[in-house]
């Protein structure tokens, strides 16, 4: 069994046609995950017991002659932001360090109903803060592409996983570029869908109105056909949104002529010459595919990293308060006094960058700042999403670059937040308008690194964006 | 430290400042379940039992607002004639305490539900309109016990059973001006927030809790003076109490050339004093945003109808309909709509019985003298309201004479039969047959001559002895009324 090569449609074919069951398919990627794990130190643990009951919940299925679901056997990595009952759920921190969640998130629940095995968590920097997963309290991960190079971030351990082969697909979660960033750097597909597609339920929250689940895969139809599975109105979510799923991957129709293309100007400046030049490229792919290219103004675009990290520090200086020694967290046992005890318990159990988002977004909430800071960040956010709003009017997709560099070597920006903060410039856009969004390769530099293209549709216009993805996937490809 | 008592004005000095007082008034809302999820919000349950991931503030969990603890809030602020928005928006409220799981409270703060409304109360006759500023919603926090664990020296321990318990915060204008008003605005608060069935407002429970602005100035000053926020005002009683001892200190901290400082300070109900908290406890910036877990609350008009349609009547509405449909008394009226069970129960009565004052009288009189002696509410009242009414209009159509029914109701309230059995079995049927009186008075006549005689010779008091041997002839049943009339026709 070559596991890295797998993708959903080879296990359910490897499935249905007994060359292998799910049970033994489990035991062979755990086995294959728990091997490879050094290389990267992508998962933080695995669940070889979930993962063996959910495989075989499968071959009961197809034993019954039952249908196994869409994700049948299939190996998911899962970002351990990602609440797993009983599977012990970090967050990447030490706070959360021997954390085991009574409950699933829906994600996971959707995931296992449609056959998926979930076997394994994987790192991440902490609360899914960082550009790098060098945040994370149990160590970096290494881009198994170039191993003295970060893999990108937050869902680094994710990315890494899916490019390693050690899962199929996999899921991450993305507040301002944590999907399509690493995926970028791993030479993966990563998804940002529509805010409100996927539930939030039973994650872990760093910027509420900016967080949302996606998948990784190798392949765009896997992530299209692993969306399908995880998206759609949940009742635990009040911001998940009503709105019918198509069925993705049916609509890969591999015929992109005529669609209309926008290149925001905003984007094409301060590129790296390599990235650019890989950018324009794949533009002259989708050009050569039928599609009409022109270029867009995307004017806020300059207020985009200011207001982001304005928004996401205020929600997560909010979000994290509930890490304070009194339950289920890490506390510090050395204070005589409540206020120590927070205190104690938090700076020993937070790492530098959440005590720094912590305590800009205590800032910008505070009294007398609020004004200033929060309100009118979110007036800029209603600006930046207008500006979207009236690109589509005139174009059916936007084309841009992710990053504006390939995977940057470990420790090279770990002392400098602002640079770190400055690799999140093109994909902050697409959380913050609310729009679905993805990485898809586009090819490597000279030095082997991969770089991505990003792709931004309408609200809840996922199809355009896969349809377009498959097709110059498979453009590349040929 | 503030433990030394500070001076007390005078009652000269204080005569001449004017109070100024309004009420932060947080009530429970009377939900089966919990404001952001499914879990009970019974008392008395075990603790940290009727809790789930969204109460516990696990990672992960989000709220989901309940449509019943919505309608009831809408309920309440409409009892208060309060404006309905169309559109009203969760704030997170951060703070950090160990009964508060998630390190902030969800609460409303620049878009409440509901907003300028007000309370009507009388005091020492005078009718007073007190505003209210704004209804908003929003959850409880946990419980600390501080006392009572063998280590409670060295811990304290966390209850998380009422964490999401719904709440309404009430705040009133600043239109108080005595601890007499404030004592009756709370009063009618709870009084309509009950009839309402918003909430049982049960103090011992915590279900109604009550915070106090006060400031004085002198009488006739335009601008306020500075605010102080009295807390711990756990019964109505400590309210008036706190509220005097506050107003008397802080004229005492303006006659003595002070400044009064703007702080929270609890009330200590062993002392009868306010006192500071320590200035920690209460600098907090509560940095409040919109809760991004939550849509804004939008309540249109189809279902603000639909909940006001299901409004009861509210008890000033009420108590001008009995006057003007049962020709009641004001006190009557006010009386008989204390609460919505005595309302609903006395108006059951007067239709039953078509003789609505009457029926008053026996609600008010014998009936809640019993029920009273027994320590039982009306709705425990082993005489329906229907059997009551039956009572009543037994009465008023002659059938059982008033003398008779006081014996009969104490015998209904003992064993919840009907006054009609009990008048049949026993033979207390009121005798108007006037065929059968004739014979009863001939008698009478016959064997009173000399009465007779004495009545016909103008001392017409006399009747009365008449008429009482008639009723003994009768053991009492015989109508009153038409014996007499019969006397005067044989006699006349």
């Amino acid at each position: 069994m070559d596991i890295p090569s797998l993708t959903i449609a080879r296990v359910r074919e490897g499935l249905l046609s007994r060359r292998f069951s799910a049970a033994e398919l489990a035991a062979e990627a755990l086995r294959y995950a728990q091997a490879e794990n050094p290389k990267t130190n992508a998962y933080l643990h695995f669940s070889p017991e979930r993962a063996l009951a959910a495989a075989k919940r499968v071959d009961e299925q197809i034993a019954r002659g039952e249908d196994p679901g869409p994700l049948a056997g299939v190996p998911v990595a899962v970002k351990d932001v990602i609440l797993t009952k009983g599977v012990r759920t970090t967050c990447g921190s030490k706070l959360l360090a021997n954390y085991i969640p009574p409950y699933d998130a829906t994600a996971v629940v959707r995931i296992e109903q449609a056959g998926g095995v979930i076997v394994g968590k994987t790192n991440c920097d902490e609360f899914a803060m960082g550009s790098s997963t060098e945040n994370s309290a149990f160590g970096p991960v290494r881009n198994p592409v170039a191993p003295d190079r970060v893999p990108g971030g937050s869902s680094g351990g994710s990315a890494a996983a899916v490019a390693q082969g050690t899962a199929v697909v996999a899921l991450g979660s993305d507040t301002g570029g944590s999907i399509r960033q690493p995926a970028s750097f791993c030479g993966v597909v990563g998804v940002t869908p529509t805010y409100g597609r996927v539930s939030r339920y039973g994650l872990t929250a760093f910027a509420s109105s900016l967080d949302h689940i996606g998948p990784f895969s190798r392949s765009v139809k896997d992530s299209a056909t692993l969306l399908r599975v995880i998206a759609g109105r949940d009742p635990r979510d009040s911001t998940s949104a009503d709105a019918p799923v198509p069925d993705y991957t049916a609509l890969l129709d591999r015929n992109v002529k005529g669609l209309k293309l926008g290149l925001p100007r905003e984007y094409l400046r301060e590129l790296m010459s390599e990235t650019g030049d890989l950018l324009s490229r794949g533009v002259g792919v989708l050009q050569s595919l039928g599609c009409q290219i022109r270029e867009i103004s995307l004017p806020s675009t300059n207020y985009a990293i200011a207001c982001y990290y304005i928004i996401c520090t205020a929600e997560a200086s909010s979000n994290l308060a509930r890490y304070d020694g009194v339950r289920y967290t890490f506390r510090s046992e050395m204070s005589d006094t409540l206020s120590d005890m927070y205190r104690n318990t938090r700076g020993e159990g937070f790492g530098a960058e959440c005590k720094r988002r912590i305590m800009l977004g205590t800032y910008v909430l505070s009294a007398g700042y609020y004004d200033a800071y929060y309100l009118k960040a979110q007036k800029v956010r209603a600006l930046i999403a207008r500006d979207f709003a009236n690109a589509f009017q005139e174009v059916d997709a936007i084309v841009a670059p992710v990053s504006p560099f390939p995977a940057f070597k470990l420790g090279e920006k770990v002392d400098d937040p602002l640079a770190m903060y400055l690799s999140d410039i093109y994909t902050i856009t697409g959380d913050l308008a609310g729009i679905p969004c993805m990485s898809v390769p586009c090819g490597n530099t000279a030095g082997g690194l991969p770089v991505g293209m990003q792709i931004l549709t309408r609200h809840f216009d996922e199809t355009t964006m896969f349809r377009l993805a498959d097709a110059f996937e498979e453009a590349q490809r040929g | 430290m503030s433990s030394s008592a500070p001076p007390v004005a005078t009652l000269e000095a204080i005569a001449r400042y004017e109070p100024v007082i309004g009420l932060e008034v947080h009530v429970q809302l009377a939900t089966a379940t919990k404001i952001f999820c499914g879990c009970p919000t019974s008392f008395g349950a075990p603790p940290n039992t009727n809790v789930c991931p969204v109460c516990l503030g696990l990672p992960g969990a989000l709220p989901v607002l309940s449509r019943e603890a919505v309608e009831l809030a809408i309920k309440g602020a409409l009892a208060l004639d309060c404006r309905i928005n169309p559109q009203s928006r969760f704030a997170r409220k951060n703070y950090f305490y160990p009964d508060l799981p998630k390190g902030y409270q969800i609460s409303q703060y620049d878009e409440p539900l509901g907003e300028h409304g007000y309370v009507d109360i009388v005091v020492d006759g005078a009718a007073r309109r007190i505003g209210v500023t704004r209804v908003h919603m929003e959850d409880d926090a946990g419980k600390s016990i501080h006392d009572g664990f063998r280590d409670s020296d060295r811990y304290s321990y966390v209850d998380l059973n009422r964490s999401g318990t719904p709440l309404i915060e009430i705040v009133s204008d600043p239109d108080m001006r005595t601890s007499d008003e404030a004592y009756a605005y709370l009063t009618e608060l709870k009084q309509v927030l009950q009839f309402v069935e918003v909430s049982t407002c049960d103090m011992e429970k915590g279900h109604l809790r009550c915070d106090a602005n006060v400031s004085v100035r002198i009488k006739g000053a335009e601008k306020f003076g500075t605010k102080v926020e009295v807390k711990n005002l756990n019964s109505f009683r400590f309210l008036k109490l706190a509220l005097d001892y506050e107003i008397a200190r802080q004229v005492a901290v303006i006659e003595s050339g002070g400044k009064v400082e703007q702080e929270t300070r609890l009330y200590n109900p062993d002392l009868g004093e306010t006192a500071g908290m320590r200035s920690k406890e209460h600098a907090h910036d509560y940095r409040y945003f919109p809760e991004p877990d939550l849509v804004p609350l939008r309540i249109g008009e189809n279902w603000l109808a639909e909940v006001r349609a299901g409004m009861p009547e509210l008890p000033a509405r009420k108590r001008t309909r009995f006057i003007g449909e049962y020709g009641l008394r004001e006190y009557d009226a006010e009386v008989l709509t204390a609460t919505r069970a005595v309302s609903e129960y006395y108006e059951t009565v007067a239709k039953a019985s078509g003789d609505p004052k009457t029926a008053a009288n026996w609600v008010m009189g014998d009936l809640m003298g019993l029920l009273k002696a027994e320590g039982k509410e009306i709705a425990e009242s082993p005489v329906s309201p229907e059997n009551l009414g039956e009572l009543v209009k037994l009465i008023a159509k002659g059938e059982l004479s008033g003398k008779l029914a006081k014996e009969v109701f104490p015998k209904m309230f003992s064993t919840g039969e009907r006054a009609g059995v009990i008048v049949e079995r026993e033979g207390l049927r009121q005798i108007s047959d006037t065929g059968a009186l004739e014979k009863i008075i001939a008698d009478v006549i016959a064997g009173n001559p000399k009465q007779v005689e004495q009545y016909r010779g103008g001392k017409t008091t006399v009747i009365n002895f008449l008429v009482g041997q008639a009723m003994r002839a009768t053991r009492g049943q015989a109508n009153v009324a038409l014996v007499t009339d019969l006397f005067k026709q044989k006699l006349g």
